[in-house]
């Protein structure tokens, strides 16, 4: 498997460390709902299909970025970098 | 007062040859770690320029040249490499010494890059990582700093504390081409 990372292209897995779902970029505001913040704590889907992970570059160029991946088929569709995705709001 | 007496990170392992290959040991004056702040990379770029005389490099690249050397270090990150920096890049970047920090190490000769192969999963074919290229990635299950210097001649840094096991492992793997041949 290899990961194409924004900054350096594309990388063996084993530069990698997965951390998990890219839910991590969408943290709640201070007024939310507790049902907000259990979704963001702890409710995590497990899709058949395109999913969204937080991977870090970790024996690179120590970049985290968000890996969009098929469940199914394997493919990897593409990844930006972490810092971008929160910027244009939550990495959705 | 103790006395006590500096070492090299590779002191006592290296100078290694094996048939055409051999891994020496380079020891830097200084080293420093350069992270541009935000919006200041080409103020940097012109103080580096002026300061040290080179550019700051691009993505997967080295600037200058053997004893003042620039070098791509990770996500807005550059190791300078040689000269003490000049105090007024901190203005535009923040600073950090690791001159004991790392083992730096050129492995030359004949099969280098076949040495280097079986260490990293770098993509090292010529025409991919040509001279000045560098890279951060794994080497023997290390995080590295890999650069090509030359035809077949290449830099690899590790951390200090790793400096006894990579010594180790590409002396293996520089037997196991050799022995190939």
């Amino acid at each position: 498997m290899r990961l194409t990372c924004p900054v350096c292209g594309e990388r063996d897995r084993r530069e990698f460390t997965y951390s998990g779902a890219a839910v991590a970029l969408e943290r709640p505001g201070a007024e939310a709902m507790p049902e907000a913040w259990d979704d963001y704590l702890h409710n995590r889907d497990n899709p058949a299909g395109v999913t969204r992970d937080l991977w870090y570059h970790e024996q690179g160029c120590a970049a985290w970025i968000v890996v969009t991946r098929n469940t199914i088929t394997h493919e990897v569709l593409g990844a930006t970098l972490a810092s971008e995705a929160a910027r244009a709001g939550g990495g959705r | 007062m103790v006395d006590l007496k500096s070492q090299t990170p590779c002191a006592g392992r290296v100078p290694l040859r094996v048939g055409p290959l051999s891994l020496t040991e380079d020891t830097p004056e200084h080293m420093t770690a350069i992270a541009p702040y935000i919006g200041q990379d080409q103020a940097l770029s012109d103080a580096l320029k002026s300061a040290h005389g080179m550019a700051a490099p691009g993505t997967g690249r080295m600037t200058g040249k053997s004893g003042a050397r620039a070098l791509w270090f990770g996500q807005r990150m550059i190791l300078l490499i040689g000269p003490e920096p000049e105090a007024g890049l901190a203005e535009f970047a923040a600073l950090s010494d690791q001159s004991d920090g790392w083992a730096v190490l050129r492995l030359e000769g004949a099969g280098a890059r076949d040495v280097l192969a079986r260490l990293t999963p770098l993509d090292l074919r010529p025409a991919q990582f040509r001279r000045g290229h560098t890279a951060r990635s794994d080497c023997a299950h290390m995080a590295a700093s890999i650069t090509r210097l030359g035809d077949e001649a290449y830099q690899i840094m590790v951390f200090r504390s790793m400096a006894a096991t990579l010594v180790h492992e590409v002396k293996i793997a520089m037997g196991r081409v050799v022995a190939q041949k």
